[in-house]
């Protein structure tokens, strides 16, 4: 789960990382206050900052300094609402102006290839990582951080010299490091980030933005579910959710349902190459079952499927494994009955494709069952096209 | 032979006694593996019965080794103790333990790994989240369903549980050496190079069935290997072409960020290498087919 900004920052807080007043909106009434709230302790310069999860926000206009309540009303009137790379802008953060001597970067996370944790500091932050590591790669330290000895002060002090962060900044850089480590390690995250690591006319090194990715297989033992956003989640993705599906929007008109996400990938690419030769029709969303396969999971799967007006067709793709083929497809015959019984009436085709253990005999249950919404294709590549084909007869 | 687990592994299970030990292992046990045993601390002494067998059970992986000669454990212990089960394997030195357990913090499995090479490696770590590892006619320690294909002379790895089935059972006419299932997870124990190397090695196996997904640099890495280091035909497969940026589909690994990680990349990363990577399963399977046709 990404975080936005103000959540990583109470983070940031939580564990001693040094961060600037700041309180997030709603509306730009509620921005007013608080830049009033700031504005009664002296310091009336605010930044407004649009709280979306993606990059580039200040390109977009997403970010803008207001002087006093009444210009902060009226920056985050404007970006209230905005649309920053897809995302649209439900709160904003407003935060204390900082002065800024230097802008520095550093962050913690994992380092997939080498199957460890790392470290990447540089004195030139404040811009993207990336394009700071393409143009200056001298600039950007990468510092591997295993998870046996972690991150004490002579190892952050390691991470700051390697950084190339002044002397000036040094000692308090390696005490924002040290937390950071911490709240990393404790919080089970997979990656924080500091940019720009600030430091202050006075000397002081604070946090003056951050994003944080914590590991969702992690829930059992965080408290995480207090950061859940349901403002920016499709609402089909949140029923899904609540019934405990592994459900993802997508765009296209052909309903899939799969058990095992690497097959359901597989067929998401199978449907759309088919999909090339019937008007384009796409896949409508990602959705495993998981292995079992039941009837219950099964009939849960295929409402939330149909509950989007987009899906003209639907692909049940079901490889027979420990759960065998008889046992899906009496699955599928409960499933459609449930659905029916409920007053979800099925009414758009569903191509089931069957493979696997007991495959003969779950095919025969299909064909006995004679449901006439279904349709039944042997192989994974002919049910793809079949289901697209049918999909774009529907549009 | 076969790579990893052969009919001589003796196959222990830690979590032997909860639902999935024990259904698993009953379903071991008819593929014809050899399970000696397993560990449940609260248990120790006592058996637990698996499709008609007394399995005995132990405290700990040493006691079990130590009475059975197990070299092959298979850990099934929830997500929340799977770290202390795996660094309890590394510590008593058993060859191969291979992790199905799901939804492990990958804070956990990164301590898991860097304690495995603070050791030595004397152990070797299939998983976390995979399916285990299936030599046909032979020996399955894990959740790969054993009566979909047969025994032959291709060897598969995937990161990907059911798209491994899929395979092993299109290819069912032509049959398998071993099947490593390696798991999706960001961070995994044995790679895609750990198994290509050990399938170039292997004297029963012919040609090599890759599986990828999207996430990660894995399959360019292994490219990169086959390029300098495999002689043995390679078809491959990778699924994900259509999954949008950014958005989890399912595996913690499957997710892509940026321009690196697509299957667009893999592809031609693999194809760079001498890879002929096919555009679905069957036709990935028919690729290793013509190659086995024309041996």
């Amino acid at each position: 789960m990404d975080l936005f900004e103000y959540q990583a920052k109470e983070l940031f807080a939580e564990y001693g990382v040094p961060v600037q007043a700041g309180k997030v909106a709603r509306t730009a009434e509620e921005a007013r206050d608080i830049a009033a709230e700031f504005a009664a302790k002296g310091s009336s310069l605010v930044v407004v900052k649009a709280q979306v999860k993606t990059g580039g926000r200040g390109k977009a206009g997403g970010v803008k300094l207001a002087d006093g309540p009444d210009e902060a009303f009226a920056k985050a009137g404007q970006i209230l609402g905005m649309d920053i790379k897809g995302h649209t802008v439900y709160s904003v953060l407003i935060a204390e102006a900082v002065d800024i001597a230097a802008e520095y970067y550093v962050s913690f996370l994992l380092d997939r290839a080498n199957r460890t944790f790392l470290s990447i500091c540089s004195v030139q932050g404040g811009m993207e990582i990336e394009e700071v590591a393409h143009t200056s790669p001298d600039a950007v330290a990468r510092i591997p951080v295993s998870p046996l000895t972690g991150v004490d002060r002579a190892k952050a002090q390691e991470i700051i010299a390697a950084g190339r962060i002044p002397a000036e900044a040094a000692e308090g850089a390696a005490v924002l490091v040290e937390r950071l480590w911490a709240m990393f390690t404790d919080e089970d995250a997979t990656l924080v980030e500091v940019n720009p690591m600030v430091l202050t006319p006075t000397g002081d090194v604070i946090a003056v933005d951050g994003k944080v990715t914590l590991d969702d297989n992690a829930a059992f033992r965080q408290e995480h579910a207090r950061f859940a956003d349901t403002t920016n989640t499709d609402p089909i993705e949140a029923r899904a959710k609540e019934k405990h599906l592994n459900y993802v929007k997508l765009e296209g008109e052909v309903g899939i349902i799969g058990n095992g996400a690497g097959l359901v990938m597989s067929t998401l690419d199978v449907v759309a190459y088919a999909g090339e030769r019937f008007g384009g029709a796409r896949p409508a969303n990602f959705l495993d079952i998981g292995g079992g396969a039941s009837a219950e999971v099964m009939a849960n799967g295929l409402e939330i499927v149909l509950s989007d007006p987009s899906v003209k067709s639907v692909f049940v793709n079901v490889f027979g494994g420990i759960t065998a083929c008889d046992a899906v497809a009496n699955g599928i015959v409960s499933a459609i009955g449930m659905l029916n019984d409920r007053g979800d009436a099925v009414n758009r085709p569903i191509v089931v494709r069957l493979d696997g253990n007991n495959a003969v005999e779950g095919r025969r249950i299909l064909d006995e069952a004679a449901i006439p919404v279904v349709e039944r294709v042997d192989t994974m590549d002919g049910a793809a096209a079949r289901a697209a084909e049918l999909a774009a007869k529907g549009a | 032979m076969a790579i990893f687990l052969t009919g001589q592994s003796r196959v222990m299970i830690q979590g032997i006694t909860g639902s999935e030990g024990r259904k698993h292992g009953a379903r071991m046990l008819v593929a014809g593996t050899k399970v000696v045993g397993g560990t449940n601390p609260r248990k120790a002494g006592q058996t637990v019965e698996l499709n008609g067998a007394d399995i005995p059970v132990f405290g700990t992986v040493a006691d079990t080794m130590a009475q059975t000669g197990a070299d092959v454990s298979v850990v099934f212990v929830p997500a929340e103790r799977t770290k202390d089960a795996v660094i309890e394997a590394i510590d008593a030195r058993i060859p191969l333990c291979i992790v199905i357990t799901e939804g492990i913090p990958v804070h956990d499995t990164a301590e898991f790994w860097a304690y495995a090479n603070a050791n030595g490696n004397q152990t070797r770590i299939i998983g976390p989240n995979c399916p285990g590892v299936a030599s046909p006619g032979k020996s399955n320690a894990g959740i790969i369903p054993a009566d979909i294909t047969t025994e032959g002379r291709i060897g598969l790895v995937s990161k990907s549980g059911t798209l491994t089935y899929q395979m092993m059972y299109e290819l069912r006419d032509v049959g398998f050496s071993t099947a490593v299932g390696i798991g999706g997870d960001p961070v995994i124990g044995t790679t895609h190079i750990d198994c290509l190397q050990a399938f170039q090695e292997d004297p029963e196996t012919d040609a090599i069935v890759m599986i990828g997904e999207i996430g990660g640099d894995a399959e360019e890495r292994a490219g990169a290997f086959i390029e300098q280091h495999v002689t043995k035909p390679v078809v491959g497969y990778v699924a994900g072409f259509t999954a949008p940026e950014g958005k989890t589909m399912g595996h913690a690994g499957a997710i892509i960020s940026g321009s690196s990680g697509t299957a667009q990349a893999k592809k031609e990363a693999l194809e760079k290498a001498g890879v002929r990577v096919g555009k679905t399963p069957s036709e990935t399977a028919q690729l290793m087919r013509d190659i086995m046709r024309n041996r």
